[in-house]
């Protein structure tokens, strides 16, 4: 790989030890991957900050590279281990709080914004059609790539920090036109309609094609929640970085010759395999975090009704405040349900708290399975609060 | 005998090898108080990493397994050294910021379980004895 004098100078530690660190990292990753050189990203998003996730060498690293690294471009935090205002009321432990706000501490002080979220593209990360980009977070990865258009790999949490604090990356895999073509025509021939049904289109594609790119016909229309909704479900039950939806995302892209489709009863049976019938004891909802006019239109349902089950309603902390500004946290507190902002069920330390998990997200439903052990019910959010509050 | 391949963490270090036929998650797999690998049903379930050049086809799993990898160095039960056949993001990471020294490109099937083996990064050589 061919580095700049600036470059080969910051590799050298003239620009600080987090600075040589980083760019080791990257150099290395670059000639394994037969990158020719390394690009400007614009932003960066950086996974691997729940403490749950790290334990105390993750957060020794974080404290080595924070005593003299800054970061050099926007940068922001997937969600933490709890709500870094509101965790005693969410039952996280007195410990566990203070391990997790000295990781966000290190974050803070390299100059990382630390916003807690995965949805970065709501709170005012949100890289135009072309910009190169470093994130991390599989379903905000496959949603900058596919719907906004950006560029970026799937990067870890020390590859991404490496990113932010040098403001490079280097150039393979999707930042490359020749990466992002269409590998599988997948014909969807279903009813998509609401989030769910994206949540299991992305399960089944997922399933079939793996880490493929494919090229979806059929999809009419699509909002922004379907589509984060069917980014977290395609990136985690396949692990694409990037989808092409003919008509809906802006991509370019050659047709591939394979050809696969999608029928309305492979959508009902993903449904049913996303669903072990039980009787939740805890609703969820904002994987990934709520959109705007999901957090309305969850204060609209709820408006004077009580919610009989643990509820979590999971937001960015911006759109919180926002909801705060409109009445919407009062309506939704109010009713018993709890607001959660820079967390999640993911990541929050809730293991063997519940037994029964009620989600309109596909993604959650692996997670739930997977890390915490729960049983899991799919549903839309219109019938989970029915559920809830009846 | 030497073996050629590709440097990936710098630095050298010699040891006992021990062979897995089957990739190694760091997160999860093998844990990092003990540096024994916990994985049901894995190759080396119940053998320590601990001071071995470990050698292994690829990495695989979460991507917090660079984090585990740190953690065991940082509790002095990492592996002296990683041999792979195919480097992926995770251990490739993991050795970086862990300073293990680590090589792939390797044909691994060369070396056996308790060959003394030296490995240089930075000439991207296995010396197996």
């Amino acid at each position: 790989m061919r580095l700049t004098k600036e470059e080969q100078e910051m590799l050298d530690g003239k620009h600080g030890i987090a600075v040589r660190k980083s760019m080791e990292i990257l150099v290395a990753l670059g000639e394994i991957f037969g990158a020719k050189r390394l690009i400007d990203v614009v932003s960066v998003q950086v996974s691997g900050v729940s403490y749950h996730n790290l334990g105390e060498a993750g957060l020794d690293y974080l404290a080595d590279l924070a005593k003299d690294g800054k970061v050099r471009v926007l940068t922001t935090l997937n969600p933490a281990g709890m709500d870094t205002e509101n965790w005693r009321n969410l039952g996280i432990p007195e410990d566990f709080a203070r391990k997790q706000e000295r990781v966000i501490g290190a974050f803070r002080k390299m100059g990382i914004i630390t916003t807690c979220t995965c949805t970065p593209y709501f709170v005012g990360n949100t890289p135009h059609f072309g910009e190169h980009v470093a994130w991390g977070e599989s379903s905000a990865v496959c949603y900058a790539n596919s719907v906004l258009g950006a560029r970026t790999n799937r990067e870890g949490g020390p590859s991404a920090l490496a990113s932010a604090l040098t403001g490079k990356t280097p150039e393979f895999g999707m930042h490359l036109d020749e990466n992002r073509q269409a590998q599988v025509v997948v014909n969807v021939d279903a009813k998509m309609e609401r989030v769910t049904d994206f949540g299991a289109l992305g399960y089944v594609i997922g399933n079939k094609i793996g880490k493929k790119i494919p090229l979806i016909r059929g999809v009419r229309k699509a909002s922004v929640e379907q589509l984060k909704s069917f980014s977290a479900s395609i990136a985690t039950y396949g692990g694409t970085a990037l989808f092409h939806m003919e008509g809906i995302t802006p991509n370019k892209t050659t047709v591939p010759d394979e050809n696969i489709s999608v029928t309305q009863e492979e959508i009902v049976s993903a449904k049913k395999a996303l669903d072990d019938g039980c009787t939740p004891d805890i609703y969820s909802i904002g994987c990934p975090h709520l959109s705007l006019k999901e957090i309305e239109d969850i204060a609209k349902m709820l408006e004077g009704r009580k919610v009989k089950k643990e509820m979590w309603i999971c937001v960015a902390r911006p759109i919180k405040r926002i909801a705060d500004q409109m009445g919407y946290t009062k309506i939704i507190e109010d009713s018993g349900a709890k607001i959660a902002s820079d967390t999640c069920m993911v990541v929050a330390p809730i293991k063997g708290r519940f037994k029964c998990l009620a989600t309109d997200s596909a993604k959650a439903c692996f997670y739930g399975r997977g890390k915490n052990h729960f049983s899991v019910v799919f549903r839309d959010i219109p019938e989970l609060i029915e559920e809830a509050t009846s | 005998m030497i073996l050629r391949g590709r440097k990936v963490a710098r630095g050298a270090a010699e040891g006992e090898a021990l062979v897995s036929s089957e990739g190694i998650s760091f997160y999860g797999g093998v844990e990092p108080e003990t540096g024994t690998v916990v994985e049901k049903g894995h190759p080396l379930e119940g053998r320590s990493v601990k001071g071995k050049v470990l050698v292994f086809p690829s990495g695989k799993g979460s991507t917090v397994g660079s984090y585990a990898l740190y953690e065991m160095k940082k509790l002095g039960n990492a592996p002296a050294a990683i041999i792979n056949k195919d480097i992926e993001t995770i251990v490739a990471v993991g050795a970086i910021i862990s300073e293990i020294p680590c090589v792939d490109q390797i044909d691994i099937a060369k070396i056996r379980n308790g060959n003394k083996v030296r490995v240089n990064a930075d000439e991207a050589t296995v010396e197996v004895s």
